[in-house]
């Protein structure tokens, strides 16, 4: 069972790790959601604070949009599997990472003006 | 935003300095320049059509488009400090400024988006150390040492500031340092001496005139408080202000808004005021020639560059440094002074300051063919001055009876050989002033014009 986290801003990724205050987490096995996501708002945005979630919810993917390169390293050493700067819808994004489709860096092209930032 | 609109103009941002990028009503990006894509690690191509705010990554409030929707909202520009976090996951510390983009018709349709990189200043802030010299600004007297302490004080407020001193001390240096230090420094700093105009040509410089307004004007003009709006005005010589401007200039200070030569309207500026004059304003406010409300007003902070004079030891770097600077500039090889004239230029009073020493070193470096320069290139009116009377600035060195003696640097002891360098002279200042204070180092620091660490840390650095 793997366990995925996306820092989430409206119907984005949030576009910067340390700014999140609201995150999104999901299990998921071989492309199948495990249960509903569940979203957790945050007191207040902390790069730190969100690391240890990360640690201690024992996450296995991470999707995010700007994370400095501190954060990524440590969460890299702790084995987590960071795809970072990604642009775009955080459903969008989760889809392509149950699809094991989505790649570091990624624009994802939805451009529906439903989407809310 | 059109799109034809856009590729036009994305030859132009090219031209920018800076990173820039447009965006349209939505906040999606519709160009950005080279620059913009280098910042933040995306290719222009990649990210057309994508709100401004997921690629420009910044902690400057933008979050949800806040800035974009206020400059909507007011058409004002926002400028903001922070750091974005690029696509290679680096901080970097910037001014993001954003300004509405207008059509012919007023109606704004879409933003620009500047970032300036400022980790350079952001850097030299942290490691700046005040005890040497800021900037172009030299010296190592204590008196000076008063000044550089003062200077980042003095820049970090939005008060009036009144910086006095004989010519040539370098009041406009400081202006523009103080301006630089503050947080204006990336507006416009705007100078005008008010003693060079003529009272109807100065306020129509200083408040801007309307079409019509007179004879000749026949266009619109912003005036110097316009251009100077969020940044700071710089009026040197305000001892020489007409007594009417100084009416309309108080009312300005006051309101923060003026009405231009021949105009109806108020125009509001927002605008930090540094004024400088040789004169002493307290006698012009006693002579009736400069109003008292006003010397007031300007008088919020006062920062005294004392005289060339007054400034032991520094006559000795200076000259080093301007012999320095224009040798490098003609292309000379001059190592230094012979001793007969470095003695002659130490024992001079220069009234004109640093600037008549700035002038008297390129006089020399421009007439030395030698690597040193001797007396006879030294210009003739210095040493005409020295045989018959002494020149000096200021009254109480008029009355003394040996003014070369009074001129003369308390701690600048020539060696016989010639040159001394500034470390020597400054571990003999500290030796002197201890034996002086009977090595007690906090009545020595006192005397020095230091701090008690200042004087801990030469002590250390010349092994006393």
């Amino acid at each position: 069972m793997r366990k995925l986290l996306v820092p989430i801003q409206g119907d984005y990724v949030a576009p910067r790790f340390d700014l999140a205050t609201e995150i999104l987490i999901l299990r998921f096995e071989k492309g199948t959601k495990d249960g509903d996501p569940r979203t957790i708002i945050l007191e207040r945005p902390s790069d730190e604070a969100l690391c240890q979630m990360v640690v201690e919810e024992h996450v296995t993917d991470l999707i995010c949009g700007g994370i400095d390169e501190v954060h990524y390293n440590f969460l890299v050493w702790k084995k987590v599997n960071v795809m970072d700067a990604v642009i775009g819808s955080w459903r969008q994004a989760v889809e392509k990472v149950l699809n094991g489709e989505l790649k570091q860096g990624e624009i994802l092209s939805d451009k529906s003006d439903n989407l809310r930032l | 935003m059109p799109s034809s609109s856009a590729y036009d103009i994305s030859s132009l941002l090219e031209a920018f300095p800076h990173s820039v990028m447009i965006l349209d009503e939505s906040f999606q990006i519709v160009t950005m320049n080279r620059l913009m894509e280098a910042m933040t690690g995306y290719a222009a191509r990649t990210v057309l059509g994508v709100h401004g705010e997921l690629v420009v990554r910044s902690n400057t409030g933008n979050s949800r488009g806040q800035i974009y929707i206020e400059v909507i909202k007011t058409g004002e520009a926002v400028s903001v400090k922070g750091d974005i976090l690029t696509y290679y996951r680096r901080k970097v510390p910037i001014q993001l400024t954003v300004s509405a983009l207008k059509s012919a018709q007023g109606m704004i349709r879409g933003l620009m988006v500047v970032i300036e990189d400022i980790s350079a200043s952001e850097n030299i802030k942290g490691a700046e150390v005040h005890n040497k010299q800021t900037a172009e600004l030299i010296g190592y007297s204590p008196k000076m040492q008063k000044v550089f302490d003062m200077i980042p004080i003095l820049g970090q407020t939005d008060a009036s500031v009144l910086i006095t001193g004989e010519t040539g001390t370098g009041k406009d240096k400081v202006a523009e340092i103080l301006h630089k230090k503050s947080g204006r420094a990336r507006f416009p700093f705007v100078k005008i001496n008010c003693g060079a105009l003529p009272l109807d040509l100065l306020e129509s410089e200083l408040f801007g005139h309307t079409k019509g307004a007179f004879t000749g004007a026949t266009r619109n003009k912003p005036g110097m408080f316009k251009l100077a709006d969020k940044g700071t005005l710089f009026l040197t010589e305000i001892g020489d202000m007409p007594l009417p401007l100084q009416v309309k200039l108080l009312s300005v200070l006051d309101d923060r808004q003026f009405v231009p030569v021949g105009g109806e309207d108020k125009i509001s500026v927002d605008v930090r005021i540094i004024a400088a004059t040789h004169r002493s304003l307290r006698d012009q406010v006693r002579k009736g020639q400069f109003r008292e409300d006003l010397y007031y007003r300007l008088h919020v902070l006062h920062l005294h560059i004392p005289p060339l004079r007054e400034r032991e030891g520094d006559v000795q770097y200076l000259l080093d440094h301007f012999l320095q600077k224009y040798a490098k500039a003609l292309g000379k090889t001059i190592v230094g002074f012979a001793p007969n004239a470095l003695q002659h230029v130490l024992n001079y009073s220069y009234p004109g300051n640093v600037r008549e020493l700035s002038n008297i070193v390129e006089y020399a470096v421009n007439m030395c063919k030698k690597k040193k320069v001797n007396t006879e290139q030294l210009p003739p009116y210095l040493l005409e001055n020295e045989r018959n009377a002494p020149l000096s600035g200021s009254p109480e060195e008029q009355s003394s009876s040996d003014p070369q003696e009074e001129i003369l640097p308390k701690v600048t002891p020539l060696d016989n050989g010639g040159r001394q360098n500034w470390e020597d002279i400054e571990r003999q200042m500290i030796i002197d002033t201890l034996k002086q204070t009977r090595g007690n180092k906090t009545k020595a620091s006192q005397v020095l014009g230091w701090g008690r660490m200042t004087l801990w840390r030469k002590m250390q650095k010349y092994e006393l």
